[in-house]
């Protein structure tokens, strides 16, 4: 990794949305916001229970104009595609960068866990992803959070005050107090001010 | 993760090739690094060069890192519409045997060989069927042969039996116990469990079907290339190879020689 190259939006490789109880509402919106030429890919975790297959592809189908659907092992990320995270599997980022799953013991009792993604993430991509961590009743995601911080990526959480559901966001926010602390609606306006800010600074790169 | 992790990930696993034969040089890096980090923590070592040092002299240390490096614990009929597809497209097929082999390469504690074994014996196949479980992990493969579950685990496998179209009652393939349940010794006359590494063994028998469930997801796409050339030699033409819900041949470069009998449920079958 060039480590030495300054942190600019044009070397953002995935937006990483991490959520529980809650999170769904947040993520339709974010998703129906998003203009149907949006490159950077989105990966969106959501703690569901087990269904074969996720009812949560059904549900958010058809509310965005960008592909949408569980990765495969080894897939890698392709833009202009939202990936959402298969109930049962822990989803990891890898060299690629791809996709790779697991089904070890679950981590924070859920699997997937946000942290499991997040932490890969910042070892994979470093400052060339961003994370969000959205409503939800249980502390998953703070970790990964800061890893992703840590690694030099941008990172948001969900106001507790404004979330569905405030344990999760809470939990992020204690350890990365530096985090942008937005509603659902400014959640919406910072990804997509992230793959503007991308899209630009790559047009003009070339 | 830091910098001295990443250098010495690799240093560890050829020192355990050259040591002792295993070979997890070409396992999905992301899962291992969340694996050795865990295994840190529990055999308590600050380094993985700590590390290195104790299991290259001490073999006890090894087999304890090969739990962490190995073990997944399964479910019995996980994704039961699998096993569904498996009554409905394959068996049919099978029947037209007059003797099968069935190989479930990566078992581990061996809750896909009973489902397996269940669903030949309801399909009347079972007395004519040998079934190969193998693993690297000798003590997982003890622990297959016991034949033990814990019994809280038990509610899930019977309500999975259930939906992967069960004839009977889960309950008439094991006796309960105090905290546990033992299944049928009958159900694994026809099984023999044996030592075998996807990434360092080769071929040994000619069988019809192969299921191998979230054990390639652990793999590079490089090791994955050589344990699907494996089943590629190893089935029989027009046998079946089952794999796990999210597991693809579409990046294999075996790809072109199978093909897909029942696509959503990765149910494929050799040309």
């Amino acid at each position: 990794m060039e480590s030495s190259s300054p942190i600019t939006p044009r070397s953002l490789q995935a937006i990483l949305v991490g959520g529980s109880a809650g999170a769904v509402e947040v993520v339709s919106l974010l998703l129906g916001a998003l203009p149907a030429e949006f490159a950077t890919p989105i990966v969106v975790l959501v703690h569901l229970p087990r269904h074969r297959p996720s009812a949560l592809v059904g549900a958010l189908r058809g509310k965005c104009g960008l592909a949408l659907r569980e990765p495969l092992d080894k897939e890698p990320l392709a833009p202009s595609t939202v990936y959402l995270a298969p109930p049962g599997y822990h989803l990891l980022i890898d060299q690629g960068p791809s996709f790779a799953l697991s089904v070890d013991e679950p981590v924070n009792f859920s699997r997937p866990s946000i942290d499991v993604l997040f932490d890969s993430a910042a070892d994979v991509l470093g400052p060339g992803c961003a994370g969000v961590i959205l409503s939800g009743a249980n502390p998953d995601g703070a970790h990964g959070l800061r890893a992703i911080q840590a690694a030099g990526g941008l990172v948001a959480v969900q106001d507790p005050d404004d979330a569905a559901q405030g344990a999760m966001p809470r939990a992020a926010l204690a350890l990365c107090p530096e985090a942008d602390r937005l509603s659902a609606k400014g959640i919406c306006q910072w990804v997509q001010q992230l793959s503007a800010w991308h899209n630009s600074s790559s047009r003009g790169a070339r | 993760m830091s910098e001295e992790f990443d250098i010495e990930l690799p240093l560890l696993l050829e020192a355990i090739h050259l040591k002792y034969g295993y070979d997890f040089r070409r396992y999905a890096i992301s899962s291992l690094k969340r694996r050795l980090e865990q295994a840190l923590q529990d055999l308590g070592y600050s380094s993985l060069s700590a590390l290195q040092e104790r299991v290259l002299r001490e073999p006890e240390i090894m087999r304890g890192l090969l739990a962490h490096l190995t073990v997944q614990v399964s479910e019995m009929f996980r994704d039961p519409s699998f096993y569904r597809a498996l009554r409905d497209k394959v068996v049919p097929y099978l029947r037209t045997y007059p003797s099968l082999k069935v190989w479930i390469p990566g078992c581990a504690t061996g809750e896909e060989v009973f489902s397996l074994a269940i669903l030949l014996r309801e399909e009347g196949l079972l007395d004519r069927t040998l079934i190969y479980a193998t693993d690297i992990n000798p003590e997982a493969l003890r622990k297959a042969e016991g034949g033990i579950y814990a019994l809280d685990r038990i509610a899930d496998f019977s309500k999975a039996y259930c939906e992967a179209g069960g004839r009977a009652s889960l309950s008439d393939y094991y006796t309960a116990g105090y905290n546990a349940a033992l299944f049928d010794k009958s159900l694994r006359e026809r099984v023999l469990f044996s030592d075998h590494s996807l990434a360092t063994d080769s071929v040994f028998a000619e069988v019809q079907l192969i299921t191998c469930r979230n054990v390639l997801i652990y793999f590079d796409r490089t090791l994955q290339d050589r344990a699907v050339g494996l089943f590629r030699d190893s089935i029989c033409r027009k046998g079946f190879l089952g794999l796990g819900a999210k597991e693809t041949l579409a990046l294999s470069t075996h790809a072109a020689e199978f093909e897909e009998l029942v696509r959503e449920e990765r149910i494929y079958q050799r040309r």
